[in-house]
């Protein structure tokens, strides 16, 4: 580092020393704060939607469905309900706080700052999991009141929920970095992530399906975060739980691979 | 000493356009300097390259010392800019900001004084506790500006900081901003309003076409480009045409001569008597950085 030397003035500082832990910590406290102040509509709207889903297949769908044996429907679905929420409000965060920053200007003021590509991507991801978080335990809480539910490996459930919201929290930063309108990003919700949350398990056990459609449901990792995380409730799943286990964290890698190396070339975000 | 500002060769283009074409210009710790130019020159181009909004297609620049690329932590943490685009955060109110802000460099709870510092200075401090959305216009100008400051930057860049702004509020601004040059800051000020930078910058970058085409303290540039101003109400007549150099400017009657000192002044007297053409009014004026602006860039844009 060179030499700089001190300034005319006592108390303009021209030494540096890195921003430490603060300047991340900030940028994860402001993304917090963002979601916390609008509660209502990133916590409480998927809380009633996740239940509108319970309350309405449950009632259509108890009895006609089959599940695995000795697991009634309705507890069948609460873990995935659970956890398609905590993806897609994984996936909520990072995208819409970017594609906000982005559209309004303000994300200039992150740009400006000292903060390394690294620490950006920490941030929002730790901001994107601690929502996917906190929306699956409060479905989990409110759930409670309706049915009883056993959780057989409490473990397994929480990796599932870490990795499946890292997971997500990341593809919404590329999808952040990458759409330039509201638009874009309503097409990245609504031909990605809504189609492959629905086809993934969610309100059926795969095993239920035509080979055919097996076989396609293998593609789709949200199909192993689904199945991974209602394994870690009922002890049994469509596949072992390690093998989803695997694939969840290699795509993360690799997603978090990828955003890392935008995040460095400054791709859309540094002309 | 390091400089505050150093830059060498920098060209940049976007496609094919050649928005920079080598820029070299050294800013001294402790500076007042302004950078003029019309809409399209370049400046703020050279400003995000400077802040790393943008990259450089080549050249280098640093911050009293720190490369803005390679070094780029160092270098952030010892600059300040303020965006030209009036840009805000609609979840927060004005303190929350300033302390985000200082904390994505590193500055905690012992900035709050300085935090308060810079809300009193402008004019902020009973806008504290309001949401950024509900701030009128100019109040959303103070905190942009005061956001930049907020970690304290030992180099304080202004892009175009009074544009629309009211007269109160550029008053009070360039208050607070000389008391930081003078406790040591380097300021570095792009404007439209040329008498703001005669009356603050000791020195003057003037850019065209993405070349800085003027580079002088501000009373060298006056000196050099035009001394004074020289206007006469003559009516409708034919100048003599030894005087047709010295002309500025012909508007009903009434003729602008730019002078480089006072014996121009019999010059002119004596050749208008010998056409005899009669003096209605006259007015003598010193020259202003506009006509220096003007006769560099104004014709040709």
């Amino acid at each position: 580092m060179n030499n700089v030397k001190e300034s005319n003035s006592a108390n303009i500082s021209t030494s540096f020393s890195g921003t430490g832990f603060r300047g991340p910590w900030t940028l994860l406290k402001k993304e917090l704060l963002r979601f916390w102040r609008v509660a209502f509509q990133t916590v409480a709207a998927p809380v009633i939607t996740a239940l509108l889903y319970l309350l309405i297949f449950a009632h259509v769908l108890a009895g006609h469905v089959q599940v695995y044996n000795g697991v009634p429907y309705t507890e069948f679905l609460i873990p995935g309900l659970i956890m398609m929420s905590v993806l897609q409000n994984a996936f909520a965060n990072s995208s819409s706080s970017l594609i906000q920053s982005k559209v309004m200007g303000n994300l200039v003021f992150v740009l400006l700052t000292p903060l390394t590509h690294f620490q950006f991507f920490v941030a929002f991801l730790c901001a994107a999991i601690i929502r996917g978080l906190v929306v699956g335990l409060c479905i989990y809480l409110v759930a409670m009141w309706f049915v009883d539910i056993h959780i057989a490996n409490p473990l397994l459930v929480f990796a599932f929920a870490l990795l499946g919201s890292a997971l997500l929290g990341t593809f919404g930063i590329i999808a952040g970095i990458w759409a330039d309108r509201f638009d874009q990003m309503a097409a990245f919700q609504n031909f990605i992530i809504m189609p492959l949350s629905f086809l993934s398990g969610v309100f059926y056990s795969i095993h239920s399906l035509p080979s055919f459609w097996q076989k396609l449901s293998q593609l789709n990792p949200f199909f192993y975060m689904i199945d991974g995380f209602r394994y870690g409730f009922f002890g049994k799943g469509d596949v072992s739980p390690l093998t989803s286990l695997c694939i969840v964290g290699l795509s993360f890698l690799v997603l978090a691979m990828i955003t890392l190396k935008m995040l460095k070339s400054g791709y859309k975000l540094r002309a | 000493m390091n400089p505050a500002i150093k830059i060498n060769g920098i060209h940049k283009n976007f496609g094919s356009l050649h928005a920079l074409k080598g820029i070299d210009l050294t800013i001294e710790q402790g500076e007042f300097f302004a950078l003029l130019g019309p809409n399209g020159a370049g400046k703020s181009t050279l400003i995000s390259i400077l802040a790393g909004l943008i990259k450089p297609s080549s050249g280098d620049i640093s911050v009293m010392g720190f490369d803005v690329v390679n070094q780029y932590q160092q270098a952030r943490q010892l600059l300040g800019v303020v965006p030209q685009e009036l840009v805000f955060d609609p979840f927060f109110n004005v303190r929350e900001m300033l302390r985000f802000q200082a904390g994505y460099f590193g500055r905690g709870p012992e900035n709050d004084a300085w935090v308060d510092e810079i809300l009193e200075g402008l004019g902020l401090a009973d806008k504290a506790n309001t949401n950024m959305r509900k701030l009128s216009g100019g109040m959303k100008r103070r905190a942009l500006i005061a956001q930049a400051l907020a970690h304290k930057p030992a180099v304080i860049v202004l892009d175009e900081p009074t544009a629309g702004v009211d007269v109160e509020l550029r008053q009070m601004l360039w208050q607070f901003i000389k008391k930081l040059n003078i406790e040591g800051h380097t300021i570095i000020l792009t404007t439209h309003y040329l008498e703001e930078a005669e009356a603050l910058c000791s020195r003057v970058g003037m850019m065209k076409q993405g070349e800085i085409v003027a580079l002088d303290s501000t009373a060298n540039l006056l000196n050099k480009f035009a001394g004074k101003k020289l206007r006469l109400t003559l009516g409708g007549v034919a100048l003599p045409a030894s005087l047709q150099s010295l002309l500025r400017s012909q508007d009903n009657g009434i003729f602008t001569f730019a002078l480089s000192d006072m014996e121009q002044i019999e010059f002119v007297l004596s050749a208008l008597r010998a056409a005899n053409i009669k003096v209605l009014d006259m007015h003598l004026s010193e020259a202003d950085l506009e006509d220096v602006f003007l006769s560099l860039v104004g014709k040709a844009s």
